[in-house]
């Protein structure tokens, strides 16, 4: 639940329309409308110099990812060397095998039965929060009652208490409900976690149909529900599927409180990770493997990181650029 | 009578909107209720105690000690060395990802739209890392023996006075790595953000600024930074909370090597309290939570007033 972690939890409202791609559409004309530019000298040169700079940030951000995907492909003598190897010259997938196949210490786990453990309790998360989150951003987008925005206020500030300073509370009371170290106690605390911001983004989006819809299909003949589910429902479904991969991507990556309650055989994947990384201190372990299980680890994120990319920033700023 | 008549029925109709409504909550407002608004009156409730593991396992009720645990936190840990540290990391690390995020975004405004979209892939694989798993890696990258780093200030002074140098043994140096690391994830979300602002400034405006003679740095000051503001006060708030609440990457590296005693920000210390005296870390929670409700106040009631709720 560090800084990064959380870097999708407090997004704030997810505009639809607010796409990187199409905010830089949008801008491309006020380039062209300043007027036609003769290339001259110093323009050629000020463009290089802007080239240069961007090639600079995309190394700078690019290097450590590529940094992990080579290691990853190299053979271990080659990385445990004192020259560095820039291309995975020996390409190699042993290090995938082993990290997928090395079994664990009696007690402890292995790669395999850690995404098992990430997979289900990412999983149950996920749909538990979807259905809570889309219950309650229906209620308060669709509904007019007392204490609507009571709510709001509270699920806006429980986002911005950091459920890491209840730690122990937190320990105790997972402990006397006998859900120490099980995916159910896990899974709870982590539904606990996603929710407020689930339920906030899936306001907007609900808010962003318009009720008008609904209400044409009721003068149509329709019933209230009936004017839900066949209107506003289908044109929520990015919506779901966004807030979605945002859940799935903060209960996967989720580290302290899964340090805290899970041991040995019930690592989630970023416990094992570190697991396997600390053992390291003795100088044995396998950092081929550390770096494909790094990998594992993170495409699925990357993945959906690309698919829901523009939705992330839109949102946050949605509120503050109406203006 | 027929007004009455109305009136009752819309009342109903009230009446069934809101159970309606309410009932539409309930599954978020139990989660929410029995996980966080539970634990933080349980933790508030238990930092006025002296509740230990012990009163736990005997089940034995604990003593009401007033301000005790909160006294002792202030003068008889070094609680505030950490508190001093976390906030002196978070202010450095909140100014060094907003500048770049700024220069960043800009930058990207001045781009075609090839390079545009490389730096955008670039700054997107850099925000789409785990946290953990960066760690492992710029770990790796800043390895004592094997690291890319020790080996290219090598090559580059054409020494070896960079053999076997531990970057996470002094704390400074600890803080060093950490800050890249934490910077390098931190930029692409601040780029994105304050690009998507940047695309909001009317195309005329500028326009009407570059033909009143402002240029440059004038035009970005006077003209753009007004669009912007409403961002970035967002952003600079959600920064200092995420600044403050990192745990991952400082674990991760202190597990590398990093001594933990002098490394610890406030997640860390609290973790490394470990379970045991559940009053005193309550106390440590409370003063974390009433910190960051303090800071985030401003994005709440930001937030509030620009959704007009």
């Amino acid at each position: 639940m560090s800084t990064q972690t959380n870097v999708a939890t407090q997004l704030g409202t997810v505009g639809f329309e607010q796409t990187i791609g199409e905010v830089g559409r949008a801008r491309r004309p006020r380039r062209g409308s300043i007027g036609v530019r003769r290339p001259s000298p110093r323009k050629a040169v000020t463009r290089t110099l802007l080239n240069i700079a961007a090639l600079i940030v995309f190394v700078c951000s690019i290097f450590p990812v590529y940094w992990m995907i080579n290691l990853s492909l190299t053979p271990n003598p080659e990385i445990i060397s004192r020259t560095p190897s820039f291309f995975p010259t020996h390409l190699t997938i042993g290090n995938y095998l082993t990290a997928w196949n090395r079994e664990a210490a009696p007690g402890q786990t292995d790669f395999q039965h850690a995404l098992l453990t990430s997979l289900t309790v990412t999983g149950g998360v996920l749909v538990v929060t979807l259905l809570f989150a889309f219950l309650a951003s229906v209620a308060v987008a669709r509904f007019h009652f007392r204490g609507r925005r009571g709510f709001i206020v509270s699920v806006l500030i429980v986002q911005m208490i950091p459920g890491e300073a209840m730690m122990f509370t937190i320990y105790g009371m997972v402990d006397d409900w006998q859900l120490m170290n099980t995916l159910l106690g896990l899974g709870i605390v982590y539904t606990a976690t996603v929710i407020p911001f689930t339920i906030w983004t899936l306001r907007g989006f609900v808010a962003g149909v318009p009720a008008d819809l609904e209400e044409a299909a009721m003068i149509d003949g329709c019933t209230k529900s009936q004017a839900f589910w066949k209107v506003t429902f289908p044109l929520l479904a990015p919506g779901l599927v966004s807030t979605g991969i945002f859940a799935f991507i903060q209960s996967w990556n989720e580290f302290t409180m899964a340090l805290l309650l899970m041991k040995g055989y019930n690592l989630t994947l970023p416990t094992w990770l570190n697991a396997f990384q600390s053992s390291s201190v003795g100088g044995s372990v396998d950092w081929g493997a550390v770096m494909a299980g790094s990998t594992m680890i993170a495409i699925p994120v990357m993945i959906f990181f690309l698919i829901v990319q523009g939705r992330m920033t839109g949102g946050l700023v949605s509120g503050a650029v109406k203006g | 009578m027929t007004a009455t008549a109305l009136t009752s029925r819309e009342r109903s109709r009230r009446r069934r909107e809101a159970r309606g409504g309410w009932a539409l909550l309930s599954p978020s407002v139990i989660i929410l209720g029995v996980m966080v608004g539970y634990p933080a009156v349980l933790m508030v409730i238990q930092s006025f105690t002296d509740y230990t593991v012990k009163n736990k396992v005997q089940g034995t009720a604990p003593n009401f000690v007033g301000f005790e645990n909160y006294v002792d936190l202030f003068t008889k840990s070094d609680f505030v060395d950490v508190l001093v540290r976390s906030l002196t990391l978070m202010v450095v690390l909140t100014a060094l990802i907003l500048f770049l995020g700024v220069i960043v975004a800009v930058l990207m405004t001045r781009l075609g739209r090839a390079w545009r979209v490389l730096v955008s892939i670039g700054l997107l694989l850099a925000w789409a890392m785990p946290p953990l798993t960066a760690t492992v890696v710029w770990g790796w990258i800043f390895d004592t023996q094997y690291g890319l780093v020790n080996w290219a200030l090598n090559a580059l002074t054409g020494s070896s006075d960079w053999t076997n140098h531990s970057w996470l043994l002094e704390p400074l140096s600890f803080y060093f790595v950490l800050t890249i690391i934490i910077v390098w994830q931190g930029v692409p979300f601040v780029a994105f953000t304050t690009y998507a602002g940047l695309g909001q400034v009317p195309g005329e405006v500028l326009e009407a600024a570059s033909l009143d003679g402002a240029t440059g740095w004038s035009r970005f000051r006077l003209v753009v930074f007004p669009y912007l503001r409403s961002i970035l006060t967002v952003v600079l708030v959600l920064q200092i909370i995420w600044n403050l609440r990192i745990f991952t990457q400082v674990y991760a590296l202190q597990s590398r090597g990093g001594i933990a005693a002098q490394t610890n920000v406030l997640g860390t210390y609290l973790f490394r309290q470990g379970v045991g005296e559940f009053g005193a870390t309550a106390a440590i929670g409370v003063v974390m939570v009433v910190l960051l409700l303090i800071l985030s106040w401003g994005y709440v009631r930001t937030t509030l007033k620009e959704e007009e709720l």
